[in-house]
């Protein structure tokens, strides 16, 4: 450890990682083995995790308060193969008595793990889905692992770590009418390459970042790791502490950067010069402001996801779609996060909005985002989604393509039938 | 670890994991199937192509997207020891680490290979021999964290031998 990193204070990132390794003080570059709070599994576990972890020969976990497994990949099963994977989840979960088996029912894994309050600020929490990092808008230092590493803690409770370095985003300002902060992280990831915080922590600081609501903080931290970050985490305030209080959670660690923390980077974003803006395929970093398109058609718009399928998200584009038909040649499909984001959606009469436009309103699963179901994509085909990927055959025929967009800018595509500025509907 | 020796695979930049399993193989759960379908979206006959031995050489941000553990599990099916890229995705560096793959980071990796190269890696000597192009490249020290998980063939390896 030399003078400079001994001196400096510590990133929100640096402190979680320190209160969790049997070194107090890490830095970044330093492999740690670290105790883990939670594991998050979803079909994976009928994948290669319970193949993996029969090879330990071991006939227990080593805590079974500290797992939260869910199905939400494929649900309900579209396939006999994905009912086996099922099976394989539900006797794996039965076996090892995991405390917390969500079922199927609940929703997507990243949503309904922090609806429940299980993220809470000053955790670490790995979990087996990429999009793990969604828990940093609840200030926890959460990333995702692969299926050998959930192996290593069902057996262990531990998993090494290389502490990484932390980039500074300050924001200021507030987002406009129909910018969402969609826009705002799919410009940042825009402007820093999808290889640009790469193995690095990301931190949300500033008035702006305050502004933004809970769920447009999980949008953000959601796909950070579409910058190649290992982490995403918002600076914790009083918003936050009223949403955890609101849904009774306690027994938490806010915590705080230090003044004279280290970062390998700071960039400043003014959020109210932020505007509606597209990943165009296939790579989440190729962003273009959406009046800058040509006209592009499109066949198919999907609103949900990890990313964007929160009660902000739907009463966002029900706003646009209220007494409106879609396009004809365009299929919403819309699928609430959640179950208790679609019984709200219900009450506040959202559901009847999207129904009555001519959407398709599904059951909430990740489905569509990777072209498992509910929504797969044919040959040459074009789809505005509110999701995080927009990889080649992603959501289904490898010929078809994906522009990734916020809600706003999903549903005032859909009405249109082709790709056009929220603002301008 | 020994030396490894074999031919070289070349890809581009940010070749992500829907590239290397695409998700309509994710729920066949059978190893030789899943593998049978690696990479096949841009380069259909590399299956049947790699031997036991070769190598992987691409560019920036290597197996980048999301956590499927079978994008690195495939090559490891395959007989592909070693991956050779400008940079990785972290989630895809710490599977191919704990399934016992050598990652090596090496500046501009994609113009000191062609397909096909016959190469030694060897970690002792911290170098790389291009034989093909007869050229030697030095390489980074794997930091000895890291090379324990490697040497004793993938973290489960090692958990197995300290219970």
């Amino acid at each position: 450890m030399n003078l400079l990193t001994e001196n400096s204070g510590k990133t929100i990132a640096e402190k979680i990682l320190s209160d969790h390794s049997s070194n107090k003080s890490v830095s970044p570059g330093e492999f740690i083995e670290a105790d883990i709070d939670l594991v998050m599994v979803h079909e994976q576990l009928g994948g290669r995790i319970h193949k993996e972890y029969e090879k330990l020969g071991l006939d227990r976990v080593w805590d079974t308060e500290k797992i939260f497994f869910i199905l939400d990949h494929w649900v309900p099963a579209p396939s006999i193969e994905a009912a086996k994977m099922h099976q394989d989840c539900r006797n794996f979960a039965k076996k090892y008595k995991f405390k917390h088996d969500l079922g199927m029912d609940k929703g997507i894994c990243h949503q309904v793990l922090t609806e429940l309050g299980f993220a809470k600020p000053g955790m670490l929490i790995v979990g087996s889905d990429s999009h793990t990092t969604t828990y940093g808008a609840f200030n926890c230092f959460s990333t995702g692992i692969g299926a050998t590493d959930v192996s290593v803690v069902f057996a262990t409770g531990k998993l090494w770590f290389m502490v990484p370095e932390t980039q500074k985003f300050s924001f200021e300002g507030q987002l406009r009418d129909k910018v969402m902060s969609k826009d705002l992280i799919l410009q940042i990831i825009g402007d820093l390459s999808t290889g640009g915080s790469e193995y690095k922590s990301m931190e949300f600081y500033g008035d702006g970042a305050k502004s933004l609501s809970i769920d447009s903080r999980m949008t953000v931290s959601n796909m950070v790791v579409e910058a190649g970050a290992k982490s995403g985490i918002f600076i914790p305030d009083n918003k936050l502490v009223e949403w955890l209080k609101g849904r009774s959670i306690s027994n938490y660690k806010l915590t705080m950067p230090d003044d004279n923390a280290d970062y390998v980077e700071e960039f400043n974003y003014d959020l109210s010069k932020i505007v509606p803006v597209v990943a165009k395929p296939p790579s989440p970093d190729n962003v273009v402001p959406v009046s800058e398109l040509p006209e592009i058609k499109i066949d198919q718009a999907f609103l949900g996801s990890c990313t964007n399928g929160r009660l902000e998200d739907l009463r966002q584009a029900a706003q646009i779609l209220k007494n409106k038909k879609i396009h004809q040649d365009v299929r919403l499909i819309v699928i609430p996060a959640s179950k208790e984001i679609y019984l709200n959606a219900i009450k506040e009469g959202l559901i009847e909005i999207f129904l009555n436009s001519n959407a398709i309103v599904g059951n909430p699963t990740c489905g569509p985002c990777f072209g498992g179901h509910l929504g797969v994509l044919g040959p040459d085909e074009v789809c505005i989604s509110t999701t995080n990927r927009n990889f080649i055959g992603r959501m289904g025929d490898v010929s078809s393509k994906i522009y990734l967009a916020s809600p706003t800018t999903t549903a005032a595509s859909a009405l249109k039938g082709k790709i056009v500025d929220p603002r301008e509907v | 670890m020994k030396e490894i020796k074999g031919k070289v695979f070349l890809f581009g930049d940010d070749i992500n994991t829907d590239d290397i399993v695409p998700h309509q193989y994710l729920n066949l759960r059978d190893d030789n199937e899943i593998t049978k379908h690696t990479l096949e979206n841009i380069s259909p006959n590399f299956a049947e192509s790699v031997r036991e031995g070769d190598v992987i050489v691409a560019g920036k941000n290597f197996g980048s997207g999301s956590s499927r553990e079978e994008a690195v599990n495939v090559l490891k099916t395959l007989g592909i020891k070693a991956v050779i890229a400008e940079s990785f995705a972290r989630i895809y560096f710490r599977n191919l680490i704990n399934l016992g793959i050598l990652a090596i980071k090496l500046k501009k990796a994609k113009e000191q290979f062609s397909e096909g190269d016959n190469i030694i890696i060897t970690l002792d000597k911290g170098e790389i021999i291009n034989q093909t192009k007869d050229i030697r490249i030095p390489i980074e020290k794997i930091p000895d964290f890291l090379l324990k998980i490697l040497e004793s063939g993938g973290i489960l390896n090692k958990i197995k031998k300290s219970k």
